[in-house]
């Protein structure tokens, strides 16, 4: 139980973070220019291909106990936020980027000779244009919050009731024979599953219904 | 313009301290005492043996999930069938789920006690804890991202130029070969280096039904968290670093194969 409320309160608490800053990403990738932009624009999906263990060891190598910047948060619940954070960093940013690049940068000028202010602007016309990209982002990095394992084992030390997610939860159980405890926190993560592929399938049919009309 | 350079020093530092700076100190630490103690690492016999059986695992998964994949697509995209929704959402599923509840599933199944499991192990054939199930759960894990990439690039590409094959009396077969894939190509070909990367990656799925039997049925990720559990900090670096380095050669690849209208 413990494990369940631990993972989803770190799953909100990414999806939140990368609605937010994977949206501003998304921004300077598109409407930013400077040197070196295709390079990072390429980086992004480096948790893609990176196995998620190797993210672990590497997060342990900067934020754990011999970090050379002075920051140990190894065994904390901050650096179970950090490596989800790192394995979900490209969701947000690919799915909102496509759309950024299709909108009009005129609507935003014509409101702006209107008198709209930045604000304004970035509330009426850009937040609404992004939104289904920001959620459908937000939903997928959701899910693989809540069944990540391989970057959050080397660093969470999995302290029972204290840093230890629901799919390591699931592992200590089948390791140490209990399938039938491992099964019943596994069914709550696969009807979780369920649920956002059904909310992702739910807004693309939204989204799209301009289109099929 | 002040804004602008704020936005951006806020998404360039985010992306230092998450991604980049993490995985440079990895590369420097394996690097600091010098190259001997990587090498013993990585000619350990119980670490060539790890790397052998991730890539088995990758060959079997690979191919086997690049036909299934356009396969997949072809239905999707071309035929009308019942459950094609359905199929459609599902194919995302080992995307959304956890890998430890894949492994848990094949762990029910092929266990001694699970539906397959006893059948098998009468017959002298074992899953479980062996190399089979490692396969298993590796291409359970990497299904989507050929169908992913494939389905959209059909979409668009319609089938006009089928057709007239066919008027022109080109077999299905003929259609295939000369005009669907080679349209398809760059798809196939990006989707095979994300199946690629997910496979060698693989760890909450294997973690479960592999057994982590040191020489025997460790792959290489489960070889960098074992000699993290030992203590043995500089072996978990080496086998990193060429996990990463193959995930860089992955990202180059990933970079120039990517469908145009994506790159910016």
């Amino acid at each position: 139980m413990a494990a369940l409320e631990l993972t989803l309160g770190a799953a909100a608490g990414v999806a939140l973070v990368n609605a937010v800053l994977g949206t501003v990403t998304a921004w300077v990738l598109v409407r930013d220019d400077f040197r070196g932009k295709a390079l990072v624009n390429a980086v992004i999906d480096l948790p893609f291909a990176l196995p998620t263990i190797v993210a672990g060891l590497t997060l342990l190598a900067l934020y754990g106990p011999n970090s050379p910047l002075g920051i140990d948060v190894a065994f904390t619940r901050t650096a179970i936020v950090l490596a989800l954070c790192f394995v979900t960093l490209p969701f947000v940013v690919r799915t909102v980027q496509p759309v950024l690049l299709e909108l009009d940068v005129e609507m935003e000028e014509a409101a702006r000779s209107l008198g709209a202010g930045q604000a304004a602007v970035f509330r009426r016309i850009v937040l609404p244009n992004l939104l289904p990209g920001i959620l459908s982002g937000v939903v997928l990095a959701l899910a693989r919050a809540l069944g990540e394992i391989g970057a959050v084992v080397l660093i969470s030390g999995n302290l029972p009731y204290k840093t230890e997610v629901a799919s390591v939860f699931v592992l200590n159980r089948i390791e140490s024979g209990d399938s039938a405890g491992a099964a019943a926190v596994a069914v709550v993560l696969l009807v979780a599953s369920f649920v956002l592929l059904l909310g992702i399938g739910a807004l693309r049919f939204f989204v799209t219904r301009h289109e099929r009309a | 313009m002040r804004r602008r350079l704020g936005l951006r020093a806020v998404a360039l530092g985010y992306l230092l301290v998450v991604l980049l700076a993490p995985l440079a100190l990895v590369f420097y630490r394996t690097s600091e005492h010098g190259l001997h103690p990587v090498w013993s690492a990585l000619s350990d016999p119980d670490t060539v043996h790890a790397f052998e059986i991730t890539l088995l695992a990758t060959a079997v998964a690979v191919p086997l999930n690049t036909v299934f994949g356009v396969l997949c697509a072809l239905a999707i995209v071309r035929r009308r069938f019942r459950g094609k929704g359905l199929l459609n959402a599902f194919i995302d599923l080992p995307l959304a789920l956890s890998p430890v509840v894949v492994g848990l599933a094949l762990y029910l199944l092929y266990g001694r006690t699970g539906w397959f499991g006893g059948w098998l192990t009468g017959h002298g054939v074992q899953v479980l804890f062996a190399w089979p199930s490692i396969a298993l759960a590796t291409v359970f894990v990497s299904v989507p991202f050929v169908a992913r990439e494939v389905i959209p690039t059909l979409r668009e590409l319609g089938n006009e130029q089928e057709q007239a094959a066919a008027t022109l009396g080109a077999t299905r077969w003929q259609r295939f070969w000369r005009i669907t894939l080679p349209s398809i190509r760059w798809a196939v070909i990006y989707g095979v280096v994300l199946t690629t990367a997910r496979c060698l990656g693989e760890y909450g799925a294997v973690a479960v039904v592999s057994g982590r039997i040191q020489g025997q049925t460790e792959t290489a990720t489960l070889r960098v968290e074992d000699y993290i559990q030992n203590f043995q900090t500089p072996g978990a670096y080496a086998v990193a670093v060429v996990l990463a380095a193959i995930a860089v050669l992955v990202l180059v690849l990933m970079t120039l194969t990517r469908p145009r209208e994506e790159t910016l």
